[in-house]
Parts: C-alpha cells; structure tokens; sequence
C-alpha cells in the first residue's frame, strides 16, 4: 500500500497544474480517488459538512450487495454441477461460479470506467462513483453464459445514452443498470430470451428453466417450493435468486438510512394487492399462483430493494414514491401474468416507472401547491 | 364489451402511437417543452381523435369501402371508392381541428396562444391520420370499437407527450452536452421511454 501511495505522489506532480500531463489530471484523479481517500480540505467560507457523501453511499450500497453476489456465485456453480448430475463442494460451486462471474465484473468495471473517464476528460470536470455500484449490478443480472463482448456493448450503451448524454451521474432519468439489461434483452434475444440461459455450460437435456419460465409455459409442478425459492436454491441471475440474502442487503440499506423504506415497501405492498386481485379472479392457473410466491420468484425483491430504490431515477417526493413503488409491485406482476412474451416483468415495470416518474412528482408538487394556496385563502378570508 | 375494453388498453399501451409507430412527432418534439402546454395538446389530441376516426368510420363503412353504397342503390354494389380514403379523412380532420381551436380560443386563450401553431396544425399530425387508417386497416367491427380505439390512441399520445414533458423540465438543468441540447436529448429520451413501453409488447389481448 505504502509504494502505492509513493508511486502516485511521485507522479502527482505531472498531472497537476503546470504540469506535463495537466489535461489528463481527471483520470489521475479518479484513480487516485478509487485506491485512497482524497486528502483535499476547503480553504474559505464555512460549510456545513455530513458524513455521507457520494462515495461513502455508494460503498454502502456496495456492501449490501455482497452477500447476494457471493451467494449467487455459489449458485451458479451449484445449480451448474446439479445439471450434470453431480453434488458439489461447498467451496468447488463457489469457485466454479465466483471464475464464472469474474470476468463479467471485469469487463462491466473495464468498459464503463473507461468510458466515464473520457467523458470527464472531455468535459473537465472529476470522475465521480456514479459507476460504483451499477458496474457491479450489471453482472448480477445479466445470464451467467452472456459473452463478454455483448455485456461490454450493453454497459457502453447504458453509459453513454442512459447517464453521460444527460450529464453524468445524478441528472439519469432511467437506471442504467436496468438499461443494460434491456438493451441486452432487445438487442440479443437469441441469447438472452428462452429461459434456459440460467445456467452455465448444462447438458442439452436438462432443462433449467427458473421458476417463471416454468410458470409461463404451464409447469406448475415443476416451481420448486417455497423454502427453496426463498433462500435461493434455484436457477436464474447472479443477484436475485436469494430473497434472503438480499434481506440481509435490504436491512444494511435501511439501517443506514441509503435505501428509502417507502419505495420498497410500496413495491411490496403493489405486488402483495396485484397477486391478490388475480388470485381472488382466478381465470388461469398463473393467476391462481399464491401471491407471496410472486414476491420471491425472479427479481422481485432484488429490484424493489436494489433497482427501483435508486434515489436518482425514482421520484423524490413523499407521496410520490409510494405511487411509484406501487405502480412498479403491480406492474410487474401484471407484466408477468398477461404477456406471454416475458418471463419477468420487473425490469421493465422499474424502467416504465423510471420514465413516469417525473410526472408523478410534477402533480404531486403541484397538488401540494395548490394544498398551500388554499390553506392561505382561508387564513387570508378569515 | 370485453373486445371494446381490450381495444382500448391496446392502443393505449401496446400499440402506442408515439412508441410503437413513431407517429405525430412533430409537434411530440415541438410543444413539449412545459407539462401544462403538452397537456392541453394531448387533451386536443384524445378529443380530435375521439371524434375523427368514428366520423371517418361511419365514411368508411357506408361511402368508401367497396360495396358500401349497396344501401343507395343494389346497382351501385361493385363501385369502390376506397381511393378516396385520404382526402375524405384529411377532410374531415381538418374540420374537426378547426372546430378545437374556435372552442380552446373561446375557453382558454392562455392555452390558445402558448400552443401557437401547432393546434392547427393538429390537422396535419400523423397520428391524426394515422388513426384512421388504421381504423380501415385492422377492419373494426363496430362503430363503438372504432371510437374505443380513437380514444385510446388519444390517451396514449397523451401519455407518451405529458410523460417527456415532464422529463424535460427536470432535465433543464442537467449538464446536457451542448449538441445534444434541445432536440437531440428528446429523441434520445423518446428512445428510451421506447424501450420502456416495449415492457407491454407482446401481451395479447
């Protein structure tokens, strides 16, 4: 650590003002900011200072993710050796699947950091940790098997058109983990629809549909139970299959106060009332499907936590995020159950709402507007 | 019912006419720019196209399409003047546009002139047209589902033009590259909520 620090400070010099590599001080920058902390101190006026900033939210995001990415990397081996009819190690899955997500985390941190340094390059202005976090959500969403070259275009497209055109991070109107995923869903269908791409490198004859594919075609019998789907046992993405670790996930953020509570639970509670509404009608076998199963098949709790809680694109009003996260919960149970050409509707119910969502805080705020006016009148004609 | 009801949710969100067809653009881009101007061009829109396309229906079925003059005359059974379909329907638009415009000037002049050209202009939407060819196109069996349907594009193009309203006041102050800003960005933004609505593609009603 310590000949780090020597080797930056000795070419610290090069990139600062004066300097023979000034223009590229921002890359020097973010590297420097990534491997310590930045000793930089303001030097006029008072400021008033809190403890959490961009970088310290985004490491606690961070954190509350590694528990689910651990776990899914154990899965993905597991769920691997079962196809083949073996049991492994504990520790053989794990390695199996933690050499299956490496280079997939390699290339979403390789592609979308590079592409954030340039833009700051260009515009001159600090590489911040937007990409901290989204860089990791990428590969815990994308198929396991993705070749490395479609995850490094759909994080070159998320990055470019869903955040740095709008300006960098904070100004995105859709999540670009998200937009990854569907660009990836769109762009590739032959290799990421079906639902047999969950697993990596299975015998042609076993079948690894998850838990949705096997609801959507019919397989009832085949949704394995509840206790399995809870903690996980079962195939699909890196990052969702584990209602239990992304609890563990879900406890940090709230506990820190970085996840907002409203939001998730209002996706809860919209998922809790759709799965209902279609139990109580009832037409179909999938509408039978008892409604606490919908909240822990697929990415449902892996988006109400992680995805739709993202304070950037969700919306920012009070009153707003509890339409918001309602609308996501029904929707995606809605897209689930009606439309035969997807599986899992969460995704795209978050990205939907992402787009609505700055409607939904424009009438709010206009209703509130209009709360106050009245509340004056009154005063005034009292 | 059932089949009207399902019309409607389907032009609505499946076959919206902004993120399906790309259709009525210009002034999608153009009056876009405050949520209260593109909601009163969206509320234009529903009522005009609520209007013209089970107007266009009722000439469609019983003037234009082959055969239809049966009802005048059995003689006049082989004569079709489907050809006529796009200078009746503009015609017809058009007189419904101006019918729109007499009521927003008389109710609210504020809306008239922030809205400026582009509510005339209504005439000339594609979306406008576009519904009432599809109307012959996809052959509506009735008059209340070729309503439900003129309706429901309405409220779709409402919704996609309120929704990228309201996405351009809170990107007013990003720090948007300079080329991109203004109408690069908005299509750029129109891309994406594309994206998002292709969440209902493929749900079949």
């Amino acid at each position: 650590m310590k000949a780090l620090r020597k080797l930056l400070d000795k070419q610290k010099p090069h990139f600062e003002k004066g300097g023979r590599f000034e223009k590229f001080h921002t890359a020097f920058d973010s590297v420097e900011t990534l491997l310590f902390v930045p000793d930089k101190v303001t030097f006029s006026g008072s400021h008033i200072r809190d403890s959490i900033d961009m970088k310290r939210t985004m490491i606690v995001v961070f954190i509350s993710l590694i528990p689910a990415l651990l776990f899914g990397m154990w899965n993905i081996g597991n769920q691997h050796f079962l196809s083949l009819g073996q049991v492994p190690e504990l520790w053989t899955a794990f390695f199996y699947g933690f050499l299956k997500m490496l280079p997939i985390i390699i290339v979403s941190y390789a592609v979308g950091l590079g592409i954030e340094i340039v833009f700051a390059q260009i515009k001159g202005h600090e590489v911040n940790e937007g990409f901290f976090v989204s860089g990791l959500l990428i590969p815990m969403i994308v198929p396991p098997e993705t070749p490395l070259w479609q995850v490094a275009i759909a994080v070159a497209f998320a990055v470019v058109f869903g955040k740095e055109v709008f300006g960098g991070t904070g100004m995105n109107i859709v999540n670009p983990a998200l937009t990854a995923r569907a660009f990836l869903f769109f762009a590739y269908p032959a290799d990421m629809s079906g639902d047999k791409v969950w697993i990596a490198d299975k015998l042609d004859a076993y079948s690894g549909a998850t838990p949705l594919g096997n609801a959507l075609v019919g397989n009832f019998d085949q949704i394995p139970s509840t206790y399995d789907m809870f903690m996980g046992f079962i195939p699909g993405s890196n990052g969702e299959t584990s209602v239990l670790m992304i609890l563990i996930g879900a406890a940090i953020l709230l506990a820190t106060g970085i996840g907002n509570w409203r939001i998730m639970l209002s996706v809860v509670v919209g998922g809790i009332v759709m799965g209902l509404l279609f139990n109580w009608w009832g037409a179909n076998q999938y509408m039978e499907l008892p409604f606490y199963n919908h909240l822990i098949m697929g990415g449902f709790a892996f988006g109400a936590v992680f995805m739709a809680t993202d304070p950037v694109t969700a919306t920012q009003t009070k009153n707003g995020m509890y339409i918001y996260g309602f609308l996501i919960g029904a929707i995606a149970i809605l897209i689930r159950v009606f439309n035969p050409a997807y599986p899992e509707g969460v995704m795209l119910s978050i990205l939907l709402m992402n787009v609505f969502a700055p409607l939904i805080d424009h009438y709010v705020i206009e209703s509130n507007i209009k709360k106050r006016l009245k509340r004056i009148k009154v005063l005034v004609s009292n | 019912m059932q089949e009207i009801f399902n019309i409607f949710i389907k032009s609505i969100f499946i076959d919206n006419m902004i993120f399906a067809y790309f259709l009525g653009m210009c002034s999608y881009l153009a009056v876009s720019k405050t949520v209260k101007t593109s909601v009163g061009l969206g509320a234009a829109v529903i009522f005009v196209l609520g209007i013209t396309v089970p107007v266009d229906y009722m000439l469609n079925e019983y003037i234009l399409k082959a055969g239809a003059l049966a009802w005048l005359d059995a003689s006049f059974a082989d004569v079709d003047l489907s050809f006529l379909s796009f200078i009746m329907f503009i015609a017809i638009i058009a007189s419904m546009v101006q019918l729109v415009e007499m009521i927003v000037e008389k109710f609210s002049p504020s809306l008239y002139s922030s809205l400026g050209i582009f509510l005339p202009l209504i005439a000339v939407n594609c979306a406008i047209l576009g519904g009432s060819l599809f109307m012959q196109e996809r052959e509506y069996q009735s008059l209340a589902q070729a309503t439900s349907f003129g309706i429901g594009s309405g409220v779709g193009w409402f919704l996609a033009i309120v929704g990228i309203a309201a996405i351009r006041e809170k990107i007013r102050y990003s720090d948007v590259p300079a080329p991109l800003r203004g109408l690069g960005i908005t299509f750029i933004i129109t891309g994406l909520m594309g994206i998002a609505f292709m969440s209902f593609l493929g749900i079949k009603l």
